[in-house]
């Protein structure tokens, strides 16, 4: 078990090396770091300086170690755009989207389990079927047209919750939340819909298929024949063992909720992560580009982390043969 | 996994009215009877194809079949600004099926070009992460060894992050190297080349996983036997076998493809207001979303749900109707 773990941690940290080398290529080439930073005015010797003092007279190797120390202390350099350290700029977007990431991770994985369990038991049901149509169409819509349309119903017809922004926000400590005021849950629901839609409609169809499967396996007619309640079947017995598929496609599934957050932060004008990242592409901010991808690259391994972990939790023959393991 | 018994093959063929003899292999097996038979008794089949065709048709001939240029500042006129559809306009009387943009752009002209602008993308991406996620699942499946190992590597990583990221860095680059005098010009190519560069680890995936099936197989060994190189027996005996599969996955990223093309679009990182693509039209209408004109918004946004919808409905039928497991 103890290999298991360190083969994770190792792979992790060769992700994470391979990326920081593309975030560090992409610096070092795109654009001209030292004319990005100077004004038009600058002399020669101010220029020759800055290189100097930015280390980008030594070997390309030396330059890499060094950004990558520097990366490791979360030292990203100047934002070519804003003038401030890259570092600075993030930790004040990072609430903003870790707040919109987890509410709507809660939110698609309590109601799209629900509902897969309802969908697999009442098989042929109405209600079950039209859910289950519903979600094929929700996959096919691009998430900007459900935020879009929710935005439509919710802010400009019936005018119950605000279209952007985050609302009135509370100062705790370094930490900014919406969490507290009532402008700020209100300004949260729209964009967690938005956003935990897509995963929704994916968890649910996995838990309905999964259930199917289980439903007809013997340790299920077996508990039928000892009389077991229903109810308890499906959510003690059946339930229980659906979870590990459920938790790998959710753990897999950060990526797209990566690339949806900046979807759906740049339609509701979501001040977070993600709308930073499509303003420095837009203006090719390289440096904020480049600390937006480690960062990405961190929460992955950091996520296929703890979804290793899952499994030992979910699964006991993992732990007993670990060599079974992948 | 396309091993039918040749001979009820050929006759249900022959009833469907197609004579798959003078087709050339890949087409031959496109138009097997199975495939056929399963299109004619599929409601959803016919009528996502229908919607689909219809689409790429009227986005193809859109300069001869819309009621004006919208990019021909001539043809456009203030008098018919937000007109509403379907009502006469209060000054010039005329009709507008989906109504006018503040310029005075029929909406409907304007969805056309829209359409062939997304298609145009959405093709030409796909083509070009297949040519590449051919040429690397082949070479991986078929040459083993370090060159599988490293492609199959860089393949994992990339299909771990999300292809709307891996194409907004591309973009990124893009903006950071080319003078911004030619960054208009240039971005339909950039949009291909960034959606195509984020979606080819999945056929790479799938060639050299059918590509190490076929290699094994006794034609292989036949071929090799006479003499033939590598690269020939590659391309011209395995690659036609692994078409199937291909298939499927470009058709489903098709659908994708022009979703992830409207979304960068739609964040402003896509194609520009002068040359709109569907999710351009869609960052313009979002505009009017407060101020009661909703058609701007609603018809790019139903004509780019529509085309998406109907090619993803094919996709998935063609994967059930080419892999009898799923069925």
């Amino acid at each position: 078990m103890f290999a298991y773990i360190l083969r994770s941690l190792l792979q992790g940290a060769v992700v994470l090396i391979a990326v920081a080398f593309i975030a560090f290529s992409m610096f070092r080439f795109v654009g001209d770091p030292v004319a990005n930073m100077v004004g038009q005015e600058a002399s020669m010797a101010d220029r020759e300086e800055l290189t100097k003092h930015l280390g980008l007279d030594q070997p390309f190797p030396i330059q890499f170690l060094r950004f990558l120390g520097k990366a490791a202390q979360g030292d990203f350099g100047i934002s070519y755009r804003q003038g401030r350290p890259v570092a600075a700029v993030m930790a004040e977007r990072l609430p903003a989207t870790v707040e919109l990431a987890v509410l709507s991770a809660i939110f698609a994985t309590v109601v799209g389990v629900a509902l897969g369990v309802y969908a697999a038991i009442r098989r042929h049901g109405l209600v079950a079927n039209a859910v289950m149509t519903l979600s094929l169409v929700g996959v096919s819509l691009p998430t900007f047209l459900i935020g879009i349309g929710l935005i439509y119903v919710f802010a400009v017809e019936l005018r119950w919750l605000p279209s952007f922004g985050r609302g009135e926000t509370v100062r705790l400590g370094g930490w900014t939340t919406g969490l507290l005021t009532k402008s700020g849950l209100q300004s949260l629901i729209l964009p967690v819909l938005t956003l935990g839609f897509f995963q929704l409609t994916l968890i649910m169809r996995l838990v309905r298929s999964e259930m199917l499967e289980v439903m007809r396996s013997d340790f299920i007619r077996f508990a039928r024949a000892r009389g077991i309640p229903n109810r308890v079947i499906e959510f003690r017995h059946a339930l229980r063992n659906t979870m590990i598929p459920v938790v790998t496609i959710a753990g897999l599934q950060l990526g797209s909720v990566i690339a949806f957050a900046i979807v759906t932060e740049t339609v509701f004008q979501w001040p977070g992560l993600g709308a930073l990242f499509v303003n420095a592409v837009q203006f090719a901010d390289v440096p904020v580009m480049a600390a937006y991808l480690v960062f990405v690259a961190f929460v992955f391994v950091v996520v296929n982390l703890a979804t290793d972990l899952a499994y030992l939790a979910l699964d006991p023959r993992l732990r007993a043969a670990p060599t079974a393991a992948r | 996994m396309d091993q039918h018994a040749p001979a009820p093959t050929r006759t249900e063929a022959a009833l469907a009215g197609t004579p798959p003899d003078r087709l050339p292999g890949a087409l031959a097996r496109a138009w097997d009877s199975d495939f056929l038979w399963s299109f004619r008794h599929s409601p959803v089949a016919i009528v996502s194809s229908l919607v689909a065709v219809a689409m790429i048709l009227a986005a193809v001939l859109a300069p001869w079949i819309s009621p004006q240029n919208p990019f021909d500042p001539a043809q456009l006129d203030l008098m018919d600004g937000l007109t509403p559809p379907m009502t006469p306009n209060e000054i010039s009387q005329r009709i507008f099926i989906l109504g006018t943009d503040p310029q005075g752009r029929d909406m409907y002209s304007a969805i056309l070009y829209g359409s062939r602008v997304s298609l145009l993308v959405g093709f030409a991406s796909v083509i070009f992460s297949m040519a590449i996620g051919i040429t690397l699942g082949l070479a991986a499946g078929y040459l083993g060894g370090r060159t599988e190992a490293l492609i199959m590597r860089i393949a994992d990583i990339q299909l771990s992050f999300p292809a709307i990221l891996v194409a907004l860095l591309v973009f990124g680059i893009f903006r950071g190297v080319v003078p911004p005098a030619q960054q208009e010009q240039a971005t339909l190519w950039v949009l291909i080349v960034a959606i195509g560069l984020s979606n080819w680890a999945q056929y790479a995936r799938t060639v050299r996983a059918t590509t190490m099936v076929e290699k094994s197989k006794v034609y292989v060994d036949a071929a090799r036997l006479i003499g033939l190189k590598s690269f020939v027996i590659m391309v011209k005996h395995v690659l036609p076998n692994v078409t199937g599969p291909v298939l499927v996955i470009a058709t489903i990223n098709l659908a994708l493809a022009i979703i992830e093309e409207a979304t960068l679009s739609f964040l402003g990182v896509g194609m520009p207001p002068t040359q709109p693509s569907l999710g351009t039209l869609i960052r313009i209408g979002q505009q009017f979303l407060f101020s009661g004109e909703l058609w701007i918004l609603a018809s790019p946004a139903l004509a780019l749900i529509l085309l998406a919808l109907s090619i993803n409905l094919l996709g998935d039928w063609l994967r059930d109707v080419l892999n009898p497991r799923l069925r």
